[in-house]
């Protein structure tokens, strides 16, 4: 059961996220694959035991950040000829060959990597034990996190600022 | 989960799903007719008999499956037909973690009033509620109509402005109660406080007083975050698009705003959507602030081990939970009144005092309270020990 719906979720997932680059229709159909692959991502991470992970990602990615897209795209309500700049043939060979590196890595690790899943601790992916380990094992990466947002917040609000004088 | 808690659990929220929202609309029109002197809603009947407007929901059903199921030229045929649900189906399964009472034992099996207990209980309804959105923001731009792409464009960023202030609102519940689980928060608002006990603690008085614990309050959310109550429940009126809040509907100025292009019964899930997610408010405010299914000054096990006394473990066990759901119901139900009397009594806001209400006054409010709630958390954890 579990196996069929990771084969179905994850098919989904990176089916959809080949769609939000495929789709030339239109660019809500972009970010509209955008929130499937998100919503099969949480899925898997529940999947994954990383219950409080899988929630966070509906709630921030596919409920907040997507919507936020959206907004925009409607806002600007760009058409069909307004779909961003001409094809870049650097940027496209930089990509290939970084997705290619990565699949060799990511299918060398798989095959070294261990097939017995350990045991989880107790209390593995849920709020509290997140919390903890975020709050001090992590807390730099949190803090420092943290502080970029700030400066998108201010940058967005000068940005803002600017042109309301 | 026991069998037996699956389908009690599926059954009330079968009851709740099916039959709240069509009473709910009898519900609105009674009380709007009550508070502006009208009879109400009471023609429609079956051989004479009206059930005091009780058959209205009825002929609307009937209404709705009948007309026109009208597509726009031009409209994105899939999303058009996909919105309604959308948006109507993260106000029903809302239902799946809140509490209607805490857990029984009755004939060896262990009851519990809640369909999935999850540990981030408040996160998970946020989440789905945040999926709400595209059903209401997709429908106006799937249409192909002006005033509905006017409606999306005010309904995203309604939902998503408040949803800033509701769920930093919460933080505040969240460390006094030290949990996300709705039902930790139900068994946690059973406790009491001594509402005189800081004069101990200034040496106003000699410790261990006994008139200290005269006055006690049960540990509700409304008592001990009375302003995460205000906000959030500000915030949860404006996400649910009712007015005074429903400048994304404003009939009187874009027609129907995102719901322009729907008709018959998709339309109707647009209505029944929404007053489907007045019945969760009820249920989420109850749960997180008004002390769950619990009686004040009763905690379970007081009503638990007093009903056994007169009815035996099995029958008080039962008993014990008849009464606790029909707390909790009434709760629910005081809240439902008190949204549509919110609803009858205020104008609509304009959109950009909607747009400031929320980020200039709810927002820094709420920021506060979450600095003010952790200081006082830390000093009181510290006077513990």
């Amino acid at each position: 059961m579990e196996e069929i719906l990771f084969y179905i979720f994850g098919a989904l997932a990176v089916l959809s996220a080949a769609g939000v680059v495929l789709s030339t229709k239109s660019t809500i159909n972009s970010a509209l694959y955008l929130v499937v692959s998100m919503l099969s991502l949480a899925v898997l991470f529940v999947m994954l035991r990383a219950e409080f992970v899988g929630v966070l990602q509906v709630m921030v990615y596919a409920g907040a950040i997507v919507v936020l897209f959206l907004f925009v795209i409607m806002l600007l309500n760009l058409d069909e000829g307004d779909m961003g700049p001409p094809s870049q043939p650097v940027l496209k060979a930089v990509g290939a060959v970084v997705i290619l590196g990565a699949t060799v890595k990511l299918a060398s690790l798989l095959r070294s990597g261990p097939r017995v899943v350990p045991e989880l601790p107790d209390g593995f992916g849920q709020v509290r034990e997140v919390g903890t380990i975020l709050f001090t094992d992590y807390l730099l990466a949190f803090e420092v996190t943290g502080i970029l947002l700030l400066a998108g917040i201010v940058g967005a609000v000068m940005l803002a600022k600017k042109t309301v004088d | 989960m026991e069998i037996s808690t699956i389908t009690i659990s599926l059954f009330l929220f079968a009851v709740i799903a099916l039959v709240f929202a069509p009473i709910m609309t009898w519900v609105e029109r009674k009380q709007s007719a009550l508070m502006q002197d009208r009879i109400g809603a009471n023609r429609a009947n079956i051989a004479g008999i009206r059930a005091i407007g009780l058959l209205h929901p009825l002929a609307d059903a009937v209404k709705m499956f009948t007309k026109e199921d009208t597509i726009p030229s031009g409209s994105h045929r899939l999303l058009h037909l996909l919105c309604p649900f959308i948006a109507t189906v993260p106000a029903m399964v809302s239902f799946a973690v809140i509490p209607y009472g805490g857990s029984y034992r009755a004939w060896g099996a262990e009851w519990s009033m809640v369909v999935a207990d999850l540990d981030y209980g408040v996160l998970y309804l946020f989440a789905v509620g945040s999926i709400a959105t595209y059903g209401s923001m997709l429908a106006g731009w799937a249409g192909n109509n002006n005033w509905g792409m006017l409606g999306s464009l005010r309904v995203s960023a309604q939902m998503l402005s408040y949803e800033v202030a509701m769920g930093i609102s919460i933080v505040g519940i969240f460390m006094i109660f030290g949990t996300l689980k709705l039902t930790d928060m139900g068994v946690a608002q059973q406790e009491m406080f001594r509402v005189l006990g800081f004069a101990e603690y200034f040496g106003w008085v000699e410790p261990g007083t006994a008139w200290l614990g005269w006055v006690q309050l049960p540990m509700w959310g409304l008592l001990l975050q009375p302003v995460a109550f205000f906000v959030f429940f500000t915030a949860m009126l404006a996400e649910n698009k009712r007015p005074p809040f429903d400048t994304p509907e404003g009939e009187s100025e874009i027609v129907a705003g995102y719901f322009v292009e729907y008709s018959g019964m998709k339309f109707g899930l647009y209505t029944m959507g929404e007053l489907v997610e007045v019945v969760v408010i009820g249920g989420v405010m109850t749960a997180i602030f008004l002390g769950g299914w619990s009686i004040p000054y009763l905690s379970d096990a007081q009503v638990i081990g007093g009903l056994s006394q007169m009815f035996g473990p099995n029958l008080g066990n039962v008993l014990a939970m008849i009464v606790h759901v029909s707390v909790f119901w009434a709760k629910v139900i005081g809240l439902i009144f008190f949204q549509m009397l919110i609803r009858w009594s205020m104008p609509r806001f304009r959109y950009d005092q909607v747009m400031d209400l929320g980020w200039k006054i709810l927002l820094p409010i709420s920021i506060a309270n979450v600095a003010i709630t952790g200081a006082v958390v830390l000093w009181i954890r510290g006077l513990v020990g």
